[in-house]
């Protein structure tokens, strides 16, 4: 073949559209009057256009399925994070309820001594006492203390961290309840902010 | 795009796998056909496609976030394709061989289940001998041609996905579209 070797340099240059302007004019005067460069060049187009043509392949389905399970454990901060993320709602609820037994906690922390003031109890470190013959009217409640009742209580008794003594003379109308468990304290906490939360 | 990879690549360097399954359902159908018209079979290239997006996986610390995502996965995906293809002993080529074909039984199924006109017949078997010729190049060709016209990536992308020199991607792809031009001629 007579064709310099730059011919076929030019047309793969070509193809790669790196062709000068006017290599672009030389090429195509030379492939009009070549017969054996005008087939190589074909041949290269046709071979560049087959290799396109090839249909798109697609992974199979359960591909990235297979993938997540050959990866190790994902570490559990991650997932529950990312639960959280995606669940704004509980997030919250979440949050709260850290929140709420934080100071529930705390509050059961503090023995700070406490009683329902009526005029006619007696307090003598850390008892209360209903006297004898006195009669109160209304719920008591007595934190991080005792009650000794010898008179007459119309209403509740409510004892948290502490114990209660009914002499036999002492009256109770409504119920007595005794709380120490930190569990039962809770309970009772949840149970008067619900019915003081619908009393209103 | 690049953004919304860069944040997906945060979450995977925490561990967030949520955000990885979304990275491999983004590129799963790019790696795989790379791999298929490297390998030319189906099962392999589904094997070597897995091991891309396990190591992205397990390498992503390692990935520098200022770089081309896409260049980074191709590179894990054609290198690993490369080992592949010389790791093939002699012996194995049978059942590569056997392997391939039941690879190449998808389009055969399709014909036995359903009377399919005798073009579609026939474009379907002009795919498998272009495969075929595809298989027929040397690795160092069969990857910048696949790159090139399969993936339609740009000579800049191969170059920096091969780690080579642009001059030395276009002379291997001149060189395998030679080899090609010699293998389709006659079709």
């Amino acid at each position: 073949m007579k064709c310099p070797k730059h011919v076929v340099e030019m047309i793969h240059k070509y193809l790669d559209g790196d062709l000068h302007e006017d290599e672009g004019r030389e090429l195509k005067k030379h492939l009009q009057s070549c017969e054996d460069c005008k087939a190589h060049y074909q041949e290269l187009e046709k071979a560049v256009a087959f290799v396109k043509s090839i249909s798109h392949v697609e992974a199979p389905a359960d591909f990235t399925q297979k993938v997540l399970e050959k990866l190790p454990k994902e570490k559990r901060t991650v997932s529950t994070r990312r639960w959280f993320r995606n669940h704004p709602f509980f997030s919250a609820a979440a949050l709260f309820v850290i929140l709420m037994t934080g100071s529930l906690f705390a509050s059961y922390e503090e023995s700070q001594f406490s009683v329902t003031k009526y005029d006619n109890l007696v307090v003598d470190n850390r008892t209360v006492i209903v006297p004898e013959g006195e009669t109160v009217k209304g719920d008591i409640t007595v934190k991080n203390g005792d009650i000794k009742i010898e008179g007459k209580v119309e209403g509740n008794v409510t004892v948290i961290n502490g114990d209660q003594y009914l002499a036999s003379a002492g009256q109770v109308t409504g119920e007595v309840e005794e709380i120490n468990e930190l569990f039962e304290w809770l309970w009772y906490e949840v149970k008067s902010t619900l019915s003081e939360v619908f009393k209103q | 795009m690049e953004e919304f990879i860069n944040k997906k690549i945060k979450q995977i360097k925490k561990g967030d796998q949520n955000a990885f399954a979304e990275v491999v359902e983004l590129y799963k159908d790019k790696i795989f056909q790379l791999c298929y018209r490297m390998l030319g079979n189906v099962h392999e290239a589904e094997d070597i496609a897995q091991e891309a997006f396990i190591r992205v996986y397990m390498n992503i610390h390692s990935f520098d976030m200022n770089k081309k995502f896409s260049t980074w996965i191709y590179r894990i995906a054609t290198n690993l394709s490369i080992d592949r293809i010389r790791k093939k002993k002699p012996d194995y080529y049978l059942d590569a061989e056997v392997a391939g074909t039941e690879g190449l039984t998808m389009y055969s199924q399709v014909s036995s289940d359903i009377a399919m006109p005798e073009k579609e017949v026939e474009a379907i078997e002009l795919q498998e001998t272009i495969q075929k010729e595809i298989l027929k190049l040397p690795d160092k060709y069969r990857s910048v041609i696949v790159l090139r016209y399969i993936e339609e990536l740009s000579l800049q992308e191969i170059a920096e996905i091969l780690e080579l020199p642009v001059g030395t991607v276009k002379t291997r792809i001149h060189r395998g579209r030679e080899a090609l031009r010699k293998q389709l001629r006659h079709l």
